[in-house]
């Protein structure tokens, strides 16, 4: 078994018109066994940037706690927030400064950039960094997610219809996984305001 | 960096502190992840004027597509550039590092760079991470010396060639050129030759795929032809596009009301002693 199949993810983030969604299923589980069903996976760096996580949910934990501390001491000494494009460096860095021994995790990175347009990227484990203009996958779902953002997706939708389609790519993704799954988290942010739903999936 | 309770931004290079934890997880069944790589066809040839690159735009985690448009040309100097194939973050890391170490040289000795000083900086870092840093490089440029063309190999070692050829495509390539690269190409013919090459990768090696970049690099001007040919289109697109005749369930909604950034202007004068 992989090590990215230890404890199950699914995260998934598409760009719309002046607006992006983040998504991620909400198991936590110990292999075969699901020992959470609440597991917190997209945590927000500031108003108009999110981080998915998905892999090892104690990498996860760290990395997140990490990267919010590097984000608070660039506040403190820049006076503003970090840009989209900037924290994806960051993240980068961090993560190829492990090359040898890795965070086993995969961010995704979803944010608003200048003039509100919409930022989405994704790396691997050591820091590769994949820009993409529609959407980005990550996670032991990932190859299902893959296929069904692809058949999915249309460019320049609006908040509702975006997740509405984010939403059914990441519930039929997971409901062909068996370590992710039990629910959804979607996060739709258009420049006025955060809208975060939890999704009822099914439970198996 | 493991004693001290605060996690101060460190001095540069690789930290090792999680090599112990993950060598315990792989030891007791786990396997280790895999990484991006840009299985690939990357391509360089000499012409009368300078220096061509090219190279494909597929990058793949395992068999699985992960971008279908990566960009596999770096920037090194304003007269040089770089192609990576091999682990994405270490060829991406690599070009970035030597690209920064070239710039802070050219400050100090007020000179445009060498493509020798590029190839020199890039094999001494590969050789001494001994392989383990999986880049493999088509480096090519136009300096005072005129153009040259470079393969750097994973481990270190370099030859420098009229055309070149790198990836898991580049068998396909190299038949291409050997069959049909002469000395003293003009422009068109040598983007020509290159994109042939390229497509060659793309249609016959299953690592390589998408479009073809190019870069071509001449004495004092460069030009960078992202997305030259586009040789696999995605015909399937239906117009309708997808619709959804049941609705996603929703539990719970949460609305975050954003505050409108406000500008402070200074009102009042300044106190005067």
């Amino acid at each position: 078994m992989s090590i990215f199949e230890y404890n199950g993810s699914a995260v998934v983030a598409m760009v719309g018109k002046n607006c992006f969604a983040i998504a991620s299923d909400r198991r936590l589980g110990v292999q075969l066994q699901t020992i959470a069903t609440d597991f917190k996976r997209i945590s927000k760096i500031h108003d108009r940037l999110f981080i998915g996580l998905s892999g090892l949910a104690t990498d996860v934990q760290t990395l997140y706690q990490r990267l919010v501390f590097r984000h608070k001491l660039y506040q403190l000494r820049e006076e503003r927030d970090m840009k989209p494009e900037t924290f994806a460096s960051l993240v980068s860095a961090i993560l190829y400064e492990k090359r040898f021994g890795p965070y086993l995790c995969q961010p995704v990175i979803a944010g608003l950039g200048e003039d509100d347009k919409p930022f989405i990227c994704t790396m691997d484990s050591i820091g590769a960094k994949e820009l993409a203009k529609d959407f980005v996958v990550s996670g032991t779902a990932s190859e299902s997610l893959y296929g069904a953002c692809e058949a999915m997706y249309k460019p320049d939708m609006e908040a509702e219809e975006l997740f509405e389609t984010i939403s059914q790519a990441l519930l039929s993704s997971v409901d062909r996984d068996c370590l992710s799954g039990w629910g959804g988290h979607v996060y739709v942010v258009t420049p006025n305001e955060i809208k975060e739903r939890i999704l009822k999936g099914r439970m198996d | 960096m493991t004693q001290s309770g605060v996690d101060v931004p460190p001095k540069g290079g690789f930290s090792f502190d999680l090599c112990k934890r993950n060598d315990m997880l792989i030891q007791k069944g786990l396997k280790a992840p895999s990484f991006l790589k840009t299985g690939t066809t990357i391509v360089g040839l000499i012409f009368k004027d300078g220096v061509i690159l090219g190279a494909d735009t597929r990058a793949t985690e395992g068999p699985i597509v992960a971008d279908k448009n990566c960009e596999k040309i770096h920037y090194m100097a304003p007269n040089i550039y770089c192609c990576g194939a091999g682990t994405a973050a270490d060829t991406e890391a690599v070009t970035d590092m030597v690209s920064s170490q070239l710039r802070l040289h050219r400050y100090q000795t007020g000179r445009d760079s060498r493509v020798i000083t590029a190839l020199t900086l890039l094999k001494k870092h590969l050789f001494s991470y001994q392989g383990h840093v999986s880049a493999a490089l088509v480096l090519g440029g136009v300096d005072i010396t005129g153009p040259h063309l470079h393969t750097i190999y994973p481990h270190g070692s370099t030859d420098t060639l009229p055309f070149a050829t790198m990836g898991s495509g580049s068998l396909a390539a190299m038949s291409v050129f050997e069959a049909k690269y002469k000395e003293g190409l003009t422009r068109d013919e040598g983007i020509k030759l290159v994109a042939e090459a390229i497509c060659s990768g793309i249609f016959n090696d299953l690592g390589s795929g998408s479009n073809v970049d190019i870069c071509v690099i001449t004495k004092g001007h460069k030009e960078y032809l992202r997305n030259y040919m586009e040789p696999n289109p995605r015909t399937y697109v239906s117009s309708k596009g997808y619709s959804f005749t049941k609705k996603t369930e929703v539990l719970r909604t949460k609305i975050t009301p954003l505050m409108e950034r406000v500008e402070i202007t200074e009102v009042g004068e300044a106190m005067e002693e």
